[in-house]
């Protein structure tokens, strides 16, 4: 007995030994995590609170915010004309941004991936718009699409009868998407492409042993094996497309009239230009909210077209 | 079934020339076995057969056609590879239905069809499984399953038991020598261990940097190697090869070993006095025998059923394997007498065998 109580006691005393260790090792963990902790409270946790709390009251980034319930939101999805247009506006570009990114990205990551020779330099050449700041290439292509501007010259040289791009009610938004795809296309291309990469050749040996076609192959093998990497390229440009901002901003303002107008432009419509800080915080939660609802459709929807091999 | 014909094949790397000229004849249902080190070009060979890799020249036929330049598909080839190649998004049925749905079989006749294979590979309860829920074995047998479901005209195997553990090679190796009794089909089966070489096949084809060193089966490879090459690559532990001079001694032919000792050479071998060549003794020809040549064991392995014994004799090192455990002590001194009668004699310079 004496001897299960020694064995006992010695098991407490070295319980209690390793409780303080851990506690000491788990004071200097936190020692070494508080830049982060700090950084991560400053300007993640209290701005995103502060917007939340923001989007009930009607501050005017001067003076005393007031607190007004549900107002700005009721405000919003009730009595704002420009509202329901503006989300529609968004939905459909991030539609067909969306299926035309993923569309030509796949296609030129297959076309790399085909080649036998150069094919980091078509790598380099694609990526290289992913990192030129965005706003000095929407300035540019502003330039081009510009009432008497080169692309007006190309189309006129060509006889093509064609509305200004900038100036058109119905085209303003394809040239924002044609200007948002020659800078977000590079990206997906070289995500899809390392994918593509990826997939072993004895799979497609396999496959053309089994007698499938170029066609069948991609389709029915590489596509199924590179989707876990297609579905991460198609939430994360679906998201950044949703808050489509720069190109707005810099080509055409919202415009004509509010035709290329979207949440991200009236956020700051609406924040900095109008000083209703109340009211574009929730214009910031209802993007918020759409983003979540998309991006949770898509993980619904990944059951059935993505495979992962573990 | 169908056999196949290589005539005089080349393939090149650009300006890299990685086979020079090979010819073999794969007889219908027959299981040929390629063998050699690794880079000597047997499973570009193979792949070549497979329509994977284009030929350089020469042709390859199967059947009575010339396949040069027929596609995979038009080969009616099927092929097992060393990663096995299962597709992973796919479920092991339709796995082995999937080349049946290119060739738009009818739903019932490709179920059956599954179904067959199957259960002569007991694959029947793991039909609906993803291959990442397979063990090692029962992804090899799904490969297998893959081929034999369409009922080819030849198998080809590239190293298909390389990944698995040494329990479960051996096993597989007697079911796919097991598969091919039962199919009676062609196969042509690449690896580089000697054991599945001699354990599998029908005939041997060894190979060396591209080119074939020799073609015959497992046993005629064995007692009669064609060089040098061939003799240490077929046989574990590798045959002993002594180096020396042919001499004249007693009227009787000997070997003068570079290191001065004598050793007896087959009476029956042709060869002149003055002769550069090598004596090879497999590791099983050297008895104990008290009368014989005083060795001494600088290492002793025993592998249960033999004993590995690496021993010197005079300045010469040599390996020996003796049943059971021998009464040898490490450092020692004990007697060796090894059968030269059963010796190979090859000529130093080129390698080959000298005869009789």
């Amino acid at each position: 007995m004496a001897v299960v109580e020694r064995i006992a006691a010695t098991r407490a005393v070295t319980r209690k030994r390793k409780n303080r260790l851990d506690r000491g090792e788990g004071r200097t963990a936190f020692f070494f995590l508080l830049p982060s902790l700090i950084g991560v409270t400053l300007f993640l946790v209290v701005p995103i609170i502060a917007s939340v709390v923001l989007s009930f009251t009607n501050w005017k980034l001067l003076g005393q915010p007031q607190f007004v319930g549900f107002a700005n939101y009721i405000k919003l999805f009730t009595a704002d004309p420009q509202f329901w247009p503006v989300v529609r506006n968004t939905l459909f570009f991030t539609f067909e941004y969306l299926v035309l990114n993923i569309i030509i990205s796949l296609g030129l990551a297959v076309w790399i991936s085909s080649l036998k020779m150069g094919q980091r330099w078509f790598r380099v050449i694609f990526f290289l718009p992913t990192f030129t700041p965005g706003i000095a290439v929407a300035i540019v292509w502003m330039l081009i699409f510009a009432p008497g501007g080169f692309f007006d010259f190309v189309t006129g040289s060509l006889a093509i009868h064609l509305p200004n791009l900038l100036t058109d009610q119905k085209l303003a938004m394809q040239a924002v998407i044609i200007v948002s795809l020659w800078a977000g296309v590079g990206y997906n291309t070289v995500l899809f492409n390392a994918a593509l990469d990826m997939v072993p050749a004895s799979y497609m040996e396999a496959a053309r042993i089994d007698g499938a076609s170029a066609w069948d192959r991609f389709w029915k093998i590489r596509l199924p094996l590179i989707s876990p990497t297609l579905f991460f390229g198609t939430v994360m440009t679906a998201i950044t497309s949703l808050q489509v901002f720069d190109q707005i901003y810099v080509m055409t303002r919202g415009g004509p009239g509010s035709a290329t107008a979207t949440l991200g432009y009236s956020i700051f419509q609406k924040g900095f230009q109008n000083f209703q800080m109340g009211y574009a915080s929730s214009i910031a939660w209802v993007m918020f909210a759409m983003i979540m609802a998309l991006t949770a459709f898509q993980f619904w929807l990944q059951r059935k077209w993505v495979h992962y091999d573990n | 079934m169908a056999n196949v014909t290589i005539t005089d094949v080349v393939k090149n790397y650009g300006h890299l020339e990685v086979l020079h000229g090979v010819s073999a004849s794969v007889a219908d249902g027959e299981f040929v076995v390629l063998v050699g080190p690794s880079g000597c070009g047997k499973s570009t060979l193979l792949r070549m057969i497979a329509g994977l890799e284009s030929i350089s020249d020469g042709d390859i036929e199967i059947g009575d056609r010339v396949v040069n330049d027929l596609e995979p598909k038009e080969r009616d080839i099927a092929m097992v590879f060393q990663s096995y190649a299962l597709y992973p998004h796919m479920t092991v049925r339709a796995n082995m239905a999937f080349s049946l749905k290119l060739a738009r079989r009818s739903k019932d006749e490709i179920e059956q069809m599954v179904n067959r294979a199957a259960e002569i590979l007991d694959l029947s309860t793991l039909l609906d499984r993803y291959p990442r829920q397979l063990s090692g074995g029962q992804r090899q047998r799904v490969a297998m399953g893959r081929a034999i479901v369409r009922n080819p005209q030849v198998f080809l195997f590239d190293e298909p038991l390389s990944n698995l553990d040494a329990k479960l090679r051996v096993q597989m190796r007697g079911e796919i020598k097991a598969l091919h009794q039962r199919l009676g089909a062609t196969m042509i089966y690449v690896t580089h261990d000697q054991m599945e070489a001699m354990t599998m096949g029908d005939r041997i084809v060894v190979m060396r940097a591209g080119v074939i060193e020799q073609i015959g089966t497992p046993l005629e490879i064995y007692d009669t190697p064609a060089n040098s090459f061939v003799a240490s690559f077929i046989g574990s532990p590798s045959v002993n090869l002594i180096d020396g001079v042919v001499q004249t001694q007693n009227n009787q032919l000997v070997l003068q070993a570079d290191d001065g000792a004598i050793w007896p050479l087959p009476s029956n071998v042709n060869v002149k006095a003055g002769t550069p060549v090598q004596l090879g003794i497999r590791p099983e020809h050297i008895y104990l025998d008290p009368a014989g040549l005083p060795a001494e064991a600088f290492m002793i392995e025993p592998t249960g059923a033999d004993t590995h014994v690496q021993l010197r004799v005079g300045k010469q090192l040599l390996i020996g394997v003796f049943r059971d455990r021998p009464d040898i002590a490490l450092n020692a001194t004990f007697h060796v007498r090894p059968d030269v009668s059963r010796a190979h004699v090859f000529d130093r310079v080129s390698g080959k065998r000298i005869g009789a």
